[in-house]
């Protein structure tokens, strides 16, 4: 049988719960797995949070970790996908110093061509901001290097599913 | 209501919440949260609870003391005894076995039986104390981290830093450590949570709504099962722990007498239905009858009920079971498919599902099949069995003192057991009548486990015949709870067999080290000595003449008793199943 590594996307909602962070990284960590991005926010449910996070295995593995997080207590629901059955983003930032702006037409070309954002400018630096998929971000951060970054940093995976996630139906089915 | 009052003490705890009008709207009264806490074991029904003291849980010891006539604390001696107590009163007792600590050392020695009460589903709830809450964090004095600590190996664990939050934390505790799959939840309780006062009133939790703890099985899974099971030609069953955590020993009687279909055990299932009944076909895994492993690689259905495919039962996954259609009763989602791919998965609690089941199987003996059985039975018998219960070397066996403390005790007795061949040989051999009779430390294999263990099945269940077998290496793990069977005089029987090595280390040794025996020869104290310093009546035993009278001797006690058996030193535990190999590869010698 194949069982590939791949990338899958596990979108997991849970109770608000201070150690659930905790819990379930160590849900990977105990399977010596690396996690490639996690993001936690608020979900469109109320007091319901929402961990994003993107993992290099096979199915027959994420499968087995998507057990092992659902039986949490404190665990709504998860689910895993694949890149296809999803529409995800990651966002980054880059600080640049101010007078590249005004110099080199070149990075306002790139600005433009990237599709990214001037989200401020002063004297000393402006910043960039790009969301989108990791690979164009990369590639924004390839053409940037050559005229030095100051700083950079980018966000975890956020991603919605295609599919419906229904999780109002199960925190109904949760009600005794 | 006044303090100390408590309106009602139950010594038993249900099953079902109690939904009583009276409970529900009784009044709150104006108390501490240490007292809030010792209210909360009352209402949760909590009879006795295994712990030890210091500085950060010293508010809930002041209230033990003032509730001692409505809670017995028991001071073990040393923390991991504590929660081994509380594993060994929830195994023999099906009720939620509760452990108490301060905060640093005494929390971090709770962690070895955590661990094992997690592995093992066994329900307990421990309470640590904390350091105060504006120190969380100041590497204070006795702090640290017990909840990222115990994360791993808890079912849920919770920090309460609010005297306001511990009715509901603790009810919530003692319902997700009990219910469905259980399993231990560790409670942190900082110093000034314990001093605060508040309006305690107490409620019983009925449900949290992330967690669906028993997932009822759909029809189809039962009719598809029923499909196979009737098509099939030589079924065999194997059953674990979740027959009895699920109360369901009746239901699995009824469906293979019906049936005609084999069952076997995994060392957690081992009692749950009598030894002596003729579609009990005997332990799986490393050191089981030969028949149930040799035959798991010929049936055409296994059905696994409430097991979990543990490695020391499946050996090799490459070669279990292929030619078999697996059907798989969990009540954990999480167990389903992890190391055994299943046919048809009844997903649903054991009891349930198998009451569902039964009546869509048709009625059926499986005569021949069932000799198959028999026969691998006789070969053992004359290859191992005969020569472990019936020797006539020179030296005593291990199996012997079981076959001893069978017929002395006609196996009502519960065996509580630690780590190693004397485990196995115990499992092997002892011979039960009752369910929940057979306490050990499987998934963890904890050395140390057996004498605390002992201690809390005894205090659970005082009617009951208990009986601790213990190596002369795991003894002295957690020897030191002869202190606590003096004080409580509790009476546990407890057998040594001092083979004055650790024997099942040095049986790998011997088998797959070339005989280097690296650190397992023991030069062992005068065990006799020691039990007498804790005026426990003792004896030694070293030759088979004196066996059967010294365990008669020690059944007839009504009081503790500590019996050392001299075992032939170099004694191997077979059949096995060398790591790796396959199940019908398990070597006879
Ligand atoms: C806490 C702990 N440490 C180490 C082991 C590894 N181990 C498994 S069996 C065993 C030997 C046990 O010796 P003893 O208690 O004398 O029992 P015997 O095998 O001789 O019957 C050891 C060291 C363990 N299971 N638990
Ligand atoms: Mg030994």
């Amino acid at each position: 049988m194949k069982d590939d590594k791949k990338l899958y996307t596990i979108s997991v909602y849970t109770e608000n719960n201070i150690g659930l962070l905790n819990r379930i990284s160590a849900i990977f960590q105990r399977r010596h797995i690396n996690i490639e991005s996690l993001n936690t926010s608020i979900s469109e449910i109320p007091d319901v949070s929402r961990f994003t996070v993107v993992v290099r295995i096979t199915e027959s593995q994420v499968k087995k970790i998507i057990g092992q997080i659902a039986k949490q207590v404190e665990v709504i629901k998860a689910f895993y996908h694949t890149d296809d059955e999803i529409i995800y983003q990651e966002s980054a930032i880059f600080k640049i110093a101010s007078e590249l702006l005004f110099e080199e037409r070149q990075i306002q070309n790139i600005v433009k061509e990237s599709h990214s954002r001037i989200v401020t400018v002063n004297k000393e630096f402006f910043v960039i901001e790009k969301s989108g998929r990791r690979s164009e971000i990369d590639e924004l951060f390839e053409n940037l290097k050559p005229f030095g970054i100051m700083q950079f940093s980018r966000s975890g995976r956020i991603a919605v599913s295609k599919d419906k996630m229904k999780i109002s139906k199960v925190l109904n089915a949760f009600k005794h | 209501m006044k303090k100390n009052q408590v309106t009602k003490v139950r010594n038993t705890q249900t099953d079902q919440p109690r939904t009583s009008k009276r409970s529900q709207m009784k009044k709150s009264i104006h108390i501490s949260g240490s007292e809030a806490v010792v209210r909360c074991l009352i209402e949760e029904g909590v009879d006795v609870l295994y712990g030890y003291p210091g500085g950060a849980i010293m508010p809930v010891y002041d209230e033990l003391y003032k509730f001692q006539d409505h809670i017995h604390h028991v001071l073990t001696r040393h923390e991991q005894g504590a929660t081994h107590a509380a594993q060994g009163y929830a195994r023999i007792s099906g009720r939620v076995g509760v452990a108490m600590a301060t905060s640093g050392p005494g929390a971090t020695n709770l962690v070895t039986g955590i661990a094992d009460a997690q592995i093992d589903s066994t329900p307990l709830v421990c309470i640590t104390g904390q350091v105060a809450s504006h120190l969380l964090g100041s590497d204070a004095f006795q702090e640290t981290d017990i909840v990222g600590i115990s994360t791993p190996v808890t079912k849920w664990n919770h920090q309460i830093t609010k005297a306001s939050e511990i009715p509901e934390v603790m009810a919530k505790a003692f319902y997700i450590a009990r219910s469905g799959r259980p399993g231990p939840v560790l409670i942190d309780i900082t110093k000034d949570a314990q001093f605060e006062e508040f309006d305690f009133s107490y409620e019983k939790c009925k449900g949290v709504r992330s967690y669906n703890p028993v997932p009822v099985a759909t029809e189809n899974s039962l009719k598809s099962a029923a499909d196979i099971i009737n098509s099939a030609k030589k079924p065999m069953i194997v059953w674990g722990q979740g027959v009895i955590l699920g109360k369901a020993e009746k239901n699995l009687i009824e469906m293979i007498e019906k049936t005609g279909i084999p069952a076997a055990w995994t060392i957690l299932g081992a009692s749950a239905i009598p030894t002596s009944h003729p579609l009990n076909v005997g332990m799986v895994g490393m050191h089981g009858n030969y028949g149930p492993n040799v035959l798991t690689n010929e049936c055409d259905v296994l059905i696994a009920i409430g097991m979990r495919f543990d490695d020391r039962v499946t050996g090799n996954l490459d070669s279990y079971a292929k030619q078999a259609k697996v059907i798989h009763l969990e009540i954990d989602p999480a167990e389903v498919d992890k190391n055994v791919k299943t046919d048809v998965a009844i997903i649903g609690d054991a009891r349930d599902s198998l009451r569902r089941l039964t009546p869509l199987l048709r009625e059926k003996e499986h005569k021949e099949w069932l000799s198959k059985f028999t026969e691998f039975y006789k070969v053992e018998f004359e290859t191992v069995i005969d020569a472990d219960i019936n020797p006539t070397k020179e030296g005593l066996t291990m199996g012997e003192v079981i076959k001893e403390i069978n017929s002395c005790t006609n196996g009502d007795a519960a065996v509580v057991t630690d780590v190693g061949q004397h485990q196995m040989i115990a499992c092997r051999y002892a011979k039960f009548t009752q369910t929940k009779s057979n306490i050990t430390s499987g998934g963890l294999g904890t050395m140390g486990f057996a004498l605390p263990a002992a201690i809390g099945a005894k205090m659970a269940e005082p009617e009951r015949e208990v009986i601790a077998v213990i190596g002369d290496g795991g003894y002295q793990m957690t020897i030191q709870e002869l202190g606590t069977i003096f004080q409580q005089r509790c009476a546990v029987k407890i057998v040594v067999l001092n083979n004055e090595y650790l024997g099942m280390v040095r049986q790998w040794q011997q088998l797959f080290f070339d005989k280097r025996y690296a650190s397992t020869e023991m030069t062992n104290p005068d065990f006799v000595k020691i039990a007498e310093g804790y005026s426990i009546q003792s004896k030694r035993v070293s030759r088979r003449e004196d066996l059967a009278p010294a365990v008669a001797e020690m059944v007839a006690s009504d009081q503790a008793y500590f019996l050392e058996v001299c075992i032939e030193k170099e004694d191997n535990v077979f059949p096995m199943i060398p790591t790796g190999a396959s199940v019908s590869d398990i070597r006879l010698e």
